[in-house]
């Protein structure tokens, strides 16, 4: 939005780069070491995200109760609560599959190039791949959906 | 209390590079969120920015309702990519040092103008086709590790436990399968 806070993006962007270097320090950025806690061998992976998720949490419980809104975009403070539905089973176990495969997801695949993991480009060349596909049919059947309702 | 030698052995084999870098880098993908959390009440997610970064090249109704957003999430995905850069150029260089760090022996190493680098072995086809279903899934699914698993999981939100719980689930059977196929690396 153009007239959103000058402090905005600069702040963004700090939050991001602490955000990468986590998953380079945590090693998330790395493929090889998914696979090995997939397959049992390094038990670390949750210790990243659920010690992410603790932190997160404690904010996203504390800073309602602090402040009424965010000082750079006027916006309250919520939680991410997003409604159920099969879309999440489906979708969580098409990633699932696609996770155990490659070893990498998306924050981890940015994080991962910018280690220097040239070759971490076939996965993020994928993911684009594969969200463009999955918004290619879904703008269609979006499409004839509302089409239909308008001929009734 | 006695330590039970059968017992430290065990949690050696389970955690074979400890748990500290783990620990501290999930503190500061935590710490990460925090900051663009407490600055504008946004709790952000890593794939969104797949669908808002294509809306700059497709007219598609899927794509262009991320175009309000899509500016910050490609300066948020840029710290990302950076702060990998960084940590490089810090830890994995050894210009800084710390107990907490557990190198481990993954991948390969490389050097570029006095930065140590890191590349992966796994095959770029487990990559690219692995990629592919990370694109559907995550957007399909509305979140990745990042939006269900540290802001959702955050949120104590049912939606993102049960997500979480089915990619995990889901991924580590894919992982035990691709490797009983004798797929390595």
């Amino acid at each position: 939005m153009a007239d959103r806070h000058p402090l905005f993006k600069p702040l963004v962007f700090v939050g991001g780069l602490i955000f990468g270097f986590g998953l380079g320090f945590s090693h998330m950025a790395r493929p090889e070491v998914v696979v090995n806690f997939l397959l049992f061998e390094d038990l670390g992976l949750p210790f990243v995200m659920f010690g992410a998720a603790i932190v997160s949490g404690v904010a996203f419980a504390l800073l309602p109760r602090i402040r009424d809104a965010a000082p750079l975009t006027g916006d309250p403070y919520e939680r991410r609560l997003k409604p159920f539905d099969r879309n999440v089973l489906i979708g969580g176990a098409v990633f699932g599959v696609g996770w155990g495969l490659s070893g990498i997801c998306p924050g981890a695949a940015y994080a991962s190039l910018g280690v220097g993991n040239v070759t971490i480009l076939w996965a993020l060349g994928g993911m684009f791949v594969g969200a463009y596909a999955q918004g290619y049919w879904r703008s269609r059947s979006g499409a004839r959906d509302a089409a239909a309702a308008g001929a009734d | 209390m006695v330590a039970d030698p059968v017992l430290l052995q065990a949690v050696a084999e389970l955690f074979p590079n400890g748990v500290s870098r783990y620990a501290v880098g999930g503190l500061l993908v935590g710490l990460g969120t925090v900051v663009v959390y407490v600055g504008t009440g946004i709790p952000a997610g890593a794939s969104t920015f797949l669908e808002s970064t294509l809306s700059y090249v497709s007219g598609r109704s899927r794509f262009q309702r991320y175009v309000g957003s899509r500016d910050w999430r490609l300066v948020f995905t840029a710290g990302i990519v950076l702060g990998g850069l960084a940590f490089a150029a810090t830890v994995q260089s050894g210009v800084v040092t710390t107990s907490l760090y557990e190198p481990g022996t993954t991948g390969r190493l490389y050097e570029v103008a006095g930065v140590t680098l890191w590349t992966t072995d796994v095959q770029p086809w487990r990559l690219f086709f692995g990629g592919i279903l990370v694109g559907i899934g995550t957007r399909i699914g509305k979140g990745c590790t990042s939006g269900h698993g540290v802001c959702g999981v955050g949120s104590a939100s049912k939606t993102s436990l049960v997500g979480v719980a089915t990619f995990l689930t889901v991924a580590i059977g894919t992982a035990q399968v691709v490797a009983a196929l004798g797929v390595s690396p």
